[in-house]
């Protein structure tokens, strides 16, 4: 009678191994060569500006510039080697970003004791959307966590039988798991869609833009916000985000979307434009949303868990928006 | 065994275990680590929560330092098997003490003694046990016998917070969470001891780490 299922079971593995097997090529496209040179260009342009003005200017050390400097150089080294070689280990760098997101929410949350064997089959799931994320198998990777993972978690929780605190504590672990694994996921399945989508350089350059301009926005909005911010847009969550600082981000975020779009996507000027609102606002909430957790948590951004680079929660806050957002964007318009 | 070939027994235990469960898997965030002492003879006391302690413990020293780096442990418990027991004493590299004295009446810390005199640097859990996850329990004397013997050995207090979420007593598979650690102030004997008493300086030492512990909001554990 088992041999009814092992149809679908092969089926299923075959599904995987194909996946994998026929995953685009290592080829780094060249478009994507020159966006990181660029990249390259511009921190040096900005590392030799700060020099100058320390020159100039020796008084103020513009010690924070420095580090948010420093510390772009280093994600964008990391992005190279995670970008360089086979698909696969991006694939498996991006799980790991993932991993180390998932397990500083954990770390911020009360948890219950009794749950320790449920926090592990949530830990679980990360390999597995990752697998089917990298494997392009968008039925699955689609489902895994909201419907699968969805409804495994409290049957693990129940069968355990402590009912103090249950919807708590298992509302506050699927929302971790769909925040850090599946929204982060999507950045994965960009690199296993058809090469023929993009002809502008497959799935990696579509990442590559994303995670530019989420950052870039980041900084437009943090900018922008310092030269002409006046009216707090949250004043209860994120005192420091202003009407001007989001607005004037934004505006700079679809600018860039619109010129990058013919180099590094198949999206036409007007499909940009609505790439760049999409990123520009997604970022915006994901950043604040975080934060609005951090807060409910007690957590000052100072006295973050990870001591010395702000903790990844932060890192990767607006790309929970935004990775998904853009994701269903290109997948809806061009695959 | 040689004692070069047990030096490398432990490195090799540190790096391929300790290291990727610890640096990796859950990850460490020291506050402080510039109190942890630079050389030996001293002594460490953390809190216990987890197995995972010892390992955590021995990730916060220089590699360098490892083979001098010795976790006291109950001998009842880990030489209660010979492949244990042989695991532990070469890989782990635990200094065995009984918590009873036995029929013999030997001094139950007498390899202490020896360790600290050779310039080694001791782990020692001064609540004895692993008892209830994330609570603190009443401190044994131990650590104030060594203290007194030795006076100029610093006693450092360490705080760990994480490891009894990660791998509480009962549980075989440990779950990733950050561990957070609190190094105190070294303490010494004459300074700490309101003269010559160890019930003053084990109740300091407790202080201690309670302060240590305290500076730190952590989620609810239920």
């Amino acid at each position: 009678m088992l041999d009814a299922y092992a149809g679908p079971v092969e089926k299923g593995a075959n599904a995987i191994r194909q996946g994998i097997e026929t995953l685009p090529t290592p080829k780094f496209p060249e478009a994507v060569g020159y966006a990181f040179l660029g990249c390259y260009i511009l921190l040096a342009v900005v590392t030799l500006t700060i020099a100058l003005l320390r020159r100039r200017n020796p008084a103020r050390g513009f010690n924070e510039l420095r580090l948010r400097v420093r510390s772009f150089w280093f994600i964008v080294i990391l992005a190279t080697l995670a970008l360089g070689f086979a698909r696969w280990f991006s694939i498996f760098c991006i799980a790991f970003i993932s991993f180390v997101a998932f397990k500083e929410y954990l770390s911020l949350i009360p948890t219950r004791r009794a749950d320790h064997r449920v926090l592990f089959w949530a830990y679980v799931a990360i390999p597995v959307q990752y697998l089917l994320a990298g494997s392009g198998w968008y039925g699955l990777f689609i489902i895994f966590i909201p419907v699968f993972w969805f409804l495994a978690l409290p049957m693990r929780m129940v069968l355990i039988g402590e009912t103090r605190g249950f919807l708590r504590a298992v509302g506050l672990l699927q929302f971790g798991l769909m925040t850090c694994v599946f929204s982060l996921s999507h950045m994965a399945y960009l690199l296993a869609l058809p090469e023929a989508g993009n002809p502008q350089g497959g799935g990696v350059a579509l990442l590559f833009y994303l995670v530019f301009l989420t950052q870039f926005n980041d900084v437009a909005q943090y900018v922008a916000g310092r030269l002409i911010g006046r009216r707090k847009v949250t004043p209860s969550v994120h005192p420091g985000k202003t009407a001007e600082g989001l607005l004037g981000g934004v505006a700079v975020t679809i600018a860039l979307a619109v010129l990058l779009a013919p180099w590094l996507t198949p999206l036409s000027v007007y499909d940009a434009l609505g790439a760049g609102l999409l990123i520009g606002f997604g970022g915006f909430l994901g950043d604040v949303i975080i934060t609005a957790i951090k807060r409910d948590l007690g957590v000052s951004e100072g006295d973050s868990l990870t001591v010395g680079h702000g903790g990844i929660l932060g890192r990767v806050d607006s790309l929970t928006f935004t990775a998904p957002a853009f994701f269903h964007f290109v997948y809806f318009l061009h695959y | 065994m040689p004692p070069f070939l047990r030096a490398l027994c432990r490195w090799a235990f540190v790096i391929l275990v300790a290291w990727p469960i610890c640096l990796v898997v859950l990850g460490m965030n020291v506050r402080h680590r510039n109190r942890l002492p630079r050389a030996g003879p001293a002594i460490v006391t953390p809190n216990h929560n987890s197995h995972l302690d010892t390992l955590a413990m021995l990730t916060l020293f220089p590699w360098r330092q490892i083979p001098k780096v010795r976790p006291v442990a109950a001998a009842d418990y880990f030489l209660k098997t010979g492949l244990l027991g042989w695991f532990s004493l070469n890989f782990v590299g635990i200094i065995p003490i009984r918590r009873k004295r036995g029929a013999d009446n030997a001094d139950p810390l007498a390899e202490c003694y020896a360790a600290l005199a050779r310039g080694e640097i001791l782990i020692i859990f001064p609540e004895g046990t692993r008892g209830e996850p994330e609570r603190m329990q009443e401190l044994k004397s131990g650590v104030a016998v060594l203290a007194s013997k030795f006076p100029q050995v610093p006693v450092v207090p360490i705080f760990m917070h994480g490891l009894g979420r990660a791998m509480p007593r009962g549980a075989f598979v440990p779950v990733p969470f950050f561990v957070d650690v609190y190094v105190g102030q070294a303490m010494v004997w004459n300074q700490d001891s309101a003269g010559g008493d160890k019930r003053a300086f084990m109740a300091a030492l407790e202080t201690n780490m309670r302060i240590l512990g305290e500076k730190h909001e952590r989620p609810e554990f239920d």
